[in-house]
């Protein structure tokens, strides 16, 4: 209990995952909340990676990890600035009022 | 060691607790803050356990940039006062469904987790760990000779973030006065300078 090892790094990532996963079925309705929460499944994995790299004493986990944190940066710029042209437009951000989608 | 899994336990809880808190605040920017807290802790976690640099950065970047661009959104849509909408209204069918896939997903982890086994010498790497240099200058000097190609890419997959976020939000203003560059660039001393033969003691009238 007191040995701290690579499993309880891997299950704290597997509990922020699960968390991530949950708020995602849960804030169905709350746009901002769903990139919220995919960036909460991103940072479990990131600390999975992490947790590996160090435990196994390979580097290149890190490097991934610094790859993930770029993806995720690109991809919360993006989906706010989504968010921000579809709110100037609509007034609103409701998911169930966005249904003028087409394809 | 003791010390160690003290720092853990303490960070990881509050990790845990505040992810929680981010699925379910009633309001968007409480979920906000609960995340930025949330960063921080996992921030903690990854100095504490060797990758300072990693740590470092999402401590600067995420906190420092990404969780404040979603505060800004958030504030500046005004959706702020956006109640969660599980606790009002009818409720929605999707959710024991939700429920049941994620609670699958973490046991399923967990099960992963618990069952899973070192092997000895996992492989052989030309990355490995090496002592007595810092996290940085390893990463260093893995990232800029083998992996330069993935560095690179990374750039430019912040470069096309950049263009397509100004690219969604750029919008035409009626009544704003900007630069004309055509205008700027074609100008030629014909037509922009004017040669006055000013006579002594008389000056010269301007903008008349």
């Amino acid at each position: 209990m007191t040995e701290i090892g690579l499993g309880h790094y891997l299950s704290l990532g597997a509990i922020i995952f699960f968390l991530g996963v949950i708020g995602i079925f849960l804030n169905r309705k709350n746009i901002i909340v769903i990139l919220m929460s995919i960036e909460l499944i991103l940072l479990a994995v990131n600390i999975n990676l992490i947790s590996f790299s160090i435990f196994s004493g390979d580097i290149l986990g890190q490097i991934f990890t610094m790859l993930i944190l770029t993806v995720a940066a690109a991809e919360a710029a993006i989906g706010l600035a989504i968010i921000v042209v579809y709110y100037r437009n609509r007034g609103s951000i409701r998911v169930e009022d966005i249904h003028g989608m087409k394809g | 060691m003791i010390v160690h899994s003290i720092f853990f336990y303490f960070f990881s809880v509050i990790a845990i607790f505040s992810s929680l808190m981010v699925i379910t605040s009633r309001s968007t920017i409480n979920s906000v803050f609960f995340l930025i807290l949330d960063f921080i802790s996992v921030g903690c976690l990854f100095i504490m356990v060797g990758a300072e640099f990693l740590g470092m950065i999402l401590l600067i970047v995420y906190v420092g940039a990404v969780a404040v661009l979603f505060l800004f959104v958030v504030m500046m849509l005004n959706v702020a006062e956006q109640k969660q909408s599980w606790f009002i209204g009818k409720k929605s069918t999707h959710i024991p469904t939700g429920l049941i896939v994620s609670v699958l997903i973490l046991l399923e982890l967990l099960v992963v987790v618990g069952g899973w086994k070192y092997k000895e010498n996992i492989m052989s790497s030309g990355t490995l760990l090496l002592s007595g240099i810092s996290n940085t200058h390893q990463l260093g000097l893995v990232m800029y000779t083998d992996y330069i190609l993935y560095f690179q890419l990374a750039g430019i997959v912040l470069l096309l973030a950049m263009i397509g976020a100004i690219l969604l939000t750029f919008r035409e203003r009626v009544g704003v006065k900007k630069q004309s560059y055509l205008n700027q660039i074609s100008r030629d001393p014909s037509n922009a300078v004017e040669l006055i033969e000013v006579k002594s003691n008389q000056g010269v009238k301007l903008d008349d």
